[in-house]
């Protein structure tokens, strides 16, 4: 493999940047169909949206704004050297993101619980309006709970990085692109919330 | 610049790398541009099998050979192999790996390790496609569009080829990224936007394209395989879904992807023409210009292939406007590249001669083009073998011999031996006869009322049919004399040196082929543009 000669940081960020463009069109798609179907059964996506629990979404919402503020400042004391400072803080961004996971475990078992789930009896026997937001729903927050896996599992592998000194204080732009993608994670779900729990 | 001494052979015989391992792990971005070109290639020769064998099965009316079924299947193949594995990777994926990062005066691509992880992306997906045909329920039948509800309910193995589809968008998506962070970061000394080849300004709006429409297809798709898979049908109206935001969703990606696949072929026309006609290219900042038009006016045009499928007249009207308007930077160009030939130096060896036929046939297709883009006309020759033909005269006679000609001009530099010309125009002859005589009469028995994707045909279509199938005979002849007479070459074809068409653009200042760091010791300082053949010294 050839060695790297030089590192252009600007281009590393500039493809990272590109990367997220990419992210944030994926989930468009998901987004388009919201927006159609929203226009076309309003009074379904209303009523199915008063079900949903605004505790758990409002809970995940904090606790993804935090995890952002963490690996925010774990960039910041990486520079300034503070090595151990900046891996205890990753360590708890990765936790909130479990955190995350398992209160979405938890808030997704209680719908299935009451029967709320793809072609579950009781959804069949509702509007066909509800069935849509339900799928919706489902294939939505899993396609960023996916997300929020993924940007876990790329922290853990910065902090074992760190550990083995090939990511440091003059040499960050890895641990750089690891929490703009996190703050990728954590922007869509800024637009998750209010579409799935605030404005129906 | 001299030459190598006898016996180096460049990047190829580079012996830090040595052994087929050294190939495939190797991040050199030409390495990588070659190992695309051979497999995409090799796929485009069984796309062009298969495609002959759908001809054979509609040279009689009734079943000659095939089922319905098989006719299904086959040519749902011919489409996902031709279109993913060749057009779309086709010019960027192999001839801009190879030649892009040279004509900036770069040593390498922003990320070299990414570019190799695109290259296996695409093997990976390649060989899922492949796998697809014999696993599961048999090959998938549903045509390269995947339109559901079809797709979602054919018992054929449709979710592995998706799959297949959503892999390799993931190595275009990655490519991309790659080439445009290369062009805005790593331009050597002098390099200005406005003194970049026009191939690679292309490259760069079809990158951008790449990277704004890939996604779309990625959660298309997907959504496809999670409803054969899970059963949640977004597109499913027993549950509340809708068939046709499938057809918008596909085609905000798929039309797009067509100028994916034309707008490198238009670069490598840009480029060819001016060398061939000893002229710096006329109206270079317009083509420029009109590279990024039809990137963003193409990406929203995407209506006009639902004319039919239910959307409101004014919905229509808009998309039929809209297409009308991507004719005009397409026009622009065409105009330059005559223009730039208006007065030239002619030289008509091979590479012009495939550049020209892009010329023209391209003009065919993109003509035909607007009779589909008048809501009014398409109504009537909608899913007729015109759009069949329409759709190869864009793809084929554009996408398709805009390749030949950058094989033609572009592989003498990169194994430094050179084909036969002669034999190279004979293969032209052959192909371009064949080519209109397969094409035109689709058109015509289109008009006539011919349906597409049918293995059968009423009586009255049998002469004309005939005449397409001898067509695509005639083309096939003409693409084995030419790949033999390639692959001969690259093999024991005459040395040529560094520059044998009289390039002024970087990559021909260097030898061929090209060392593993192109440039040796000291990066190259630009003064000139890439068509000043005076300042370059060539004229």
């Amino acid at each position: 493999m050839t060695p790297h000669l030089h590192k252009d940081y600007v281009g590393a960020k500039f493809g990272m940047w590109l990367f997220l463009f990419t992210e944030l069109i994926l989930f468009g798609g998901l987004f388009i169909l919201y927006a159609v179907y929203l226009s076309r059964y309003p009074a379904a996506f209303i009523a199915a949206g008063a079900e949903l629990d605004l505790r758990f979404g409002a809970a995940n919402t904090l606790i993804l704004l935090t995890s952002s503020l963490f690996v925010a400042l774990s960039i910041t004391a990486l520079r300034l050297g503070k090595t151990r400072q900046s891996l205890w803080l990753l360590a708890a961004t990765v936790a909130s993101a479990l955190l995350f996971l398992v209160n979405k475990f938890f808030e997704w078992s209680a719908k299935i619980q009451h029967g709320l789930y793809p072609a579950s009896p009781e959804l069949q026997a509702r509007e066909i309006g509800e069935t849509v937001y339900f799928n919706l729903y489902y294939l939505t927050t899993g396609l960023h709970g996916l997300h929020v896996l993924i940007g876990a599992v790329v922290i853990v592998w910065v902090m074992v990085f760190i550990r083995q000194q090939k990511v440091h204080r003059d040499d960050w732009v890895i641990l750089e692109n690891a929490g703009l993608y996190w703050h990728l994670v954590d922007l869509i779900w800024i637009f998750l919330f209010p579409l799935y729990y605030l404005v129906l | 610049m001299s030459n190598y001494p006898a016996g180096d052979r460049g990047f190829l015989g580079d012996p830090k790398a040595p052994g087929f391992l050294g190939w495939i792990f190797s991040t050199d971005h030409k390495r990588i541009g070659l190992l695309y070109f051979w497999a995409i290639v090799t796929f485009f020769c069984v796309g062009v099998l298969l495609g002959l064998l759908l001809r054979l099965e509609l040279f009689s009316p009734g079943v000659d050979f095939m089922s319905a079924q098989t006719y299904n299947a086959t040519f749902t193949l011919h489409g996902v192999i031709m279109i993913f594995l060749f057009i779309i990777p086709g010019i960027p994926a192999a001839f801009g790996n190879l030649i892009m990062p040279i004509q900036i005066g770069a040593r390498d691509v922003a990320f070299p390790r990414l570019n190799l992880l695109s290259w296996w992306l695409y093997m990976i997906g390649a060989l899922l496609a492949i796998t697809s045909l014999f696993t599961g329920g048999g090959p998938p039948d549903t045509g390269w569009t995947f339109y559901v509800p079809f797709s979602t309910q054919t018992a054929s193995n449709a979710s592995l080829a998706l799959f297949a589809v959503f892999i390799i968008g993931f190595s275009s998506i990655l490519t991309g990224i790659n080439f445009v962070t290369t062009i805005h970061r790593m331009r050597t000394t002098g390099m200005g936007w406005f003194r970049m080849p026009l191939f690679t300004w292309s490259l760069y709006a079809t990158a951008w394209i790449q990277i704004l429409a890939t996604p779309v297809l990625a959660i298309t798709v997907s959504l496809v395989m999670v409803e054969r898979l899970l059963g949640i049908g977004l597109f499913n109206p027993t549950q509340g879904g809708d068939p046709v935001m499938y057809q918008h969703l596909f085609w905000i990606y798929s039309h797009p992807a067509v100028y994916i696949m034309v707008l490198p072929g238009m670069g490598v026309v840009s480029d060819i023409i001016p060398v061939f006609a000893r002229k710096p290219a006329f109206g270079y900042k317009a083509i420029v210009v009109s590279s990024l038009a039809i990137a963003f006016a193409g990406s929203l045009v995407w209506g006009h292939h639902m004319y039919t499928s239910g959307m409101s007249d004014n919905a229509v009207l808009l998309f039929s406007f809209l297409t009308f308007v991507v004719a005009i930077p397409s026009a622009i160009k065409v105009f330059n590249w005559v223009t730039t030939l208006y007065k030239g130096s002619i030289a008509l060896d091979p590479p012009l001669l495939y550049a020209l036929s892009f010329v023209l046939l391209f003009s065919i297709g993109g003509l035909s083009g607007l009779v589909l883009g008048a809501a009014s006309a398409d109504v009537h020759v909608h899913d007729t073998h015109f759009v069949v033909g329409h759709f190869h005269y864009v793809m084929f006679g554009g996408a398709g011999f805009a390749f030949f000609a950058a094989m033609h001009y572009w592989l003498p530099k990169i194994y430094g031996r050179i084909y036969s010309k002669k034999l190279a125009t004979i293969a032209w002859g052959f192909m371009f006869v064949g080519f209109n005589l397969l094409y035109l009469t689709m058109q015509i028995v289109g008009v006539k009322g011919m349906p597409r994707r049918y293995y059968n045909y009423l009586p009255e279509f049998t002469d004309l049919n005939r005449l397409a199938t001898v067509g695509s005979w005639v083309l096939a002849i003409g693409l084995v004399i030419m790949f033999a007479n390639l692959f001969h070459s690259v093999l024991r074809g005459t040395p040529v040196g560094p520059n044998p068409w009289g390039g002024a653009s970087l990559e021909w200042q260097i030898p061929s082929p090209p060392p593993t760091d192109n440039f040796g010791e000291n990066d190259p300082v630009v003064t000139h543009g890439p068509y000043d053949f005076k300042e370059a010294g060539i004229l």
